[in-house]
């Protein structure tokens, strides 16, 4: 016996153009809303990821826009703000403090980076209390600076990778002509430690004439400590500003769940658009059949036999649109991942684009929905045919 | 099998075209006994197609008596629903249309067998092979219809009329596609189907010689059989 789904089928495989299309239409429906969703959750593991990985909870810059700040922390950022180093004596007295480290951002502009020049930063850091705090970096080669005041720089995988330097290399200064040894080359870590430049942070100050003076102390609470009210507490310090992660966390995924709304705006109109590529299809694939129709209810077919097989052809072009889609977004996500850091001023390091199983399932669940919805009213139409119509049509 | 397979009395369906009442079938009576082959002719308008399409259970009359098998399909304005007239069309009825209608993506052997993808028959993968050699086309059961002569197409659609056992087959100028060589082997076949297997068919044609292969004719002129 033949069966009403091979008899869709090969309904199909009669314009094979015109289902092909179709096919890649729901295809690229599908890609669009699995390559969202995918990088709705990308977008949040990475950048809570980002985050956590900064070693500590808490950080105090010179007062200025809190965003500002984040930013620098985050990104690093040229509109640099600076603040006076025995704020490091005044934290490092509280109680809820297991550690601190003081950190010194400065950035030059380098005319032999990229085609037209670029922007160098290079972030200073205290060597007895920052690999401490950043103890999950491990050293590809080398290792940390061997003083304090060494004129030495550590470089996050990326870094070297781009100024193509090995441990033991030289690596000048841009505007200050002065070389300093690399002494160390980080393993990659995922995180934005990938493309910095790490210099003690007094070599900083000295280089740049900066003496005395951070942009940034990153502060590790102990455990126990209530970092709410010991956040309240430094508010009373002059001068700073305070920058919870958390709420640097917090404030970023609320902007994230704005942009949420609109990816699945996007997502559904892509999904419409699919829905009316699909309602046309199969309606004029009714309307071409209008007597073939006719004839199968005069070999017995009941109106809902007609609205089965439509519905099924319906179906399987969804479910192939998807498979194809979702072979698309797996295949396509790098490229869609290089296109969307083009597009974002700030974009997390890590995979931007997460692909699972439940990702996979929810849109195949969508598309088949699509499938299911859209292929209704042709379906309905078509069961609606009455032999007579078609045979009336062939003359009297 | 009742002795008539189809009796009518009265037969009346009336179109409205326009403002124009059409009446292409007026006041039919006849009976089409079990086992007979009948010829329907007459000129184009006459009312040929109608007056089968209401025989075959596809349009209701729009008054009169219908009685097929001795089942009451049409009495004065009632009909059956059109789920038991599909039941009565299932069970009854096979037909064959001018053209084809083969699905061009399924086999010969497919085709034939579509009416089972709606419902089950026993014995059905049986008369698919029977109906195959019966129609001489047996080779071409893995063919496309595209890969099928005119012929050869017309009798996978008789095949597939047949095949779920009709009692009564309606063949709507089955030779209109066909040249006359094909013409006479399609009126061969259905002369066999008469006689061997006691068909009951209603033809309608334009063809004369193929009119003369039936045992009577009858000849509608303006939706009323001419004496």
């Amino acid at each position: 016996m033949i069966s009403i789904y091979k008899v869709s089928f090969k309904n199909l495989l009669r314009k094979r153009t015109r289902t092909i299309l179709t096919i890649f239409g729901i295809a690229l429906s599908a890609w669009v809303l699995a390559s969202l969703l995918g990088f709705n959750k990308g977008y949040e593991a990475s950048l809570s990821r980002d985050i956590d990985n900064m070693g500590f909870q808490v950080l105090l810059t010179a007062k200025g826009c809190p965003y500002e700040a984040a930013t620098l922390m985050l990104k690093g950022g040229t509109g640099l703000r600076y603040m006076r180093e025995d704020v490091v004596q005044q934290v490092t007295g509280e109680p809820e403090v297991e550690r601190v480290t003081p950190m010194l951002m400065q950035v030059v502009f380098d005319p032999n980076k990229g085609e037209s020049g670029g922007i160098s930063a290079y972030l200073g850091v205290d060597p007895v209390t920052f690999p401490k705090m950043k103890s999950f970096l491990e050293f590809r080669q080398g290792g940390w600076f061997t003083d304090p005041d060494a004129m030495e720089v550590v470089m996050g995988y990326e870094a070297a990778e781009l100024e193509q330097r090995e441990a033991g290399d030289m690596l000048l200064i841009p505007e200050k002509e002065v070389e300093l040894k690399v002494v160390g080359i980080l393993k990659r870590s995922g995180t934005q430690d990938d493309g910095t430049i790490f210099m003690p942070v007094r070599t900083v100050q000295t280089l740049f004439n900066k003496p005395g003076e951070l942009t940034g102390l990153g502060i590790k609470v102990k455990q126990d400590a209530d970092i709410v009210a010991f956040e309240e507490k430094l508010y009373g310090l002059p001068d700073v500003q305070v920058v919870s992660l958390a709420q640097v966390k917090q404030t970023i995924m609320n902007l994230v769940s704005t942009a949420r709304i609109m990816v699945f705006s996007i997502a559904i109109i892509a999904v419409l658009i699919a829905m009316v590529g699909v309602i046309n299809t199969i309606l004029m694939s009714v309307f071409e059949r209008f007597q073939e129709i006719g004839i199968l209810k005069s070999i017995g077919a009941m109106p809902w036999d007609i609205f089965k097989l439509i519905w099924i052809e319906t179906v399987i072009l969804c479910f192939m649109g998807g498979v194809v889609g979702t072979a698309m977004a797996f295949g396509l996500s790098k490229i869609t991942e290089v296109l969307i850091r083009n597009l974002l001023p700030y974009a997390p390091t890590g995979s931007l684009i997460q692909l699972d199983a439940r990702l996979v399932i929810m849109t195949m669940i969508s598309v088949l929905l699509i499938g299911v919805v859209s292929g209704m009213y042709p379906a309905w139409k078509a069961a609606r045919i009455r032999p007579l119509e078609s045979i009336r049509s062939e003359g009297n | 099998m009742n002795e008539n397979a189809i009796s009518a009395e009265n037969l009346t369906k009336i179109y409205t075209r326009g403002i124009e009442q059409v009446h292409a079938v007026d006041h039919i009576s006849l009976d089409i006994r079990a086992g007979e082959f009948v010829s329907v002719v007459g000129p184009s308008g006459s009312g040929k197609t109608t007056l089968i399409n209401v025989l075959g259970c596809l349009d209701n009359p729009t008054a009169g008596i219908l009685t097929i098998d001795g089942r009451a399909v049409f009495t004065d304005g009632r009909s059956l629903s059109e789920r038991q007239l599909t039941r009565i069309r299932r069970e009854l009825f096979g037909y064959i249309f001018q053209k084809f209608y083969l699905i061009p993506t399924l086999t010969v052997e497919e085709n034939i067998m579509l009416p089972f993808t709606f419902f089950r028959k026993d014995g059905a993968s049986e008369n698919v092979s029977r109906l195959l050699h019966l129609l001489g086309i047996e080779r071409r059961k893995n063919h496309l219809p595209g890969q099928l002569s005119g012929g050869e197409m017309q009798r996978v659609a008789i095949a597939r009329a047949l095949v779920n056992n009709p009692r009564i087959l309606l063949a709507d100028e089955p030779t209109g596609n066909l040249d006359t060589a094909r013409s006479e082997e399609i009126g061969q076949t259905l002369t066999e189907l008469n006689q061997k297997q006691g068909l009951t068919i209603i033809l309608v044609t334009h063809n004369p010689s193929l009119a003369q292969t039936a045992q009577r004719t009858i000849t509608i002129h303006d939706g009323k059989i001419k004496k």
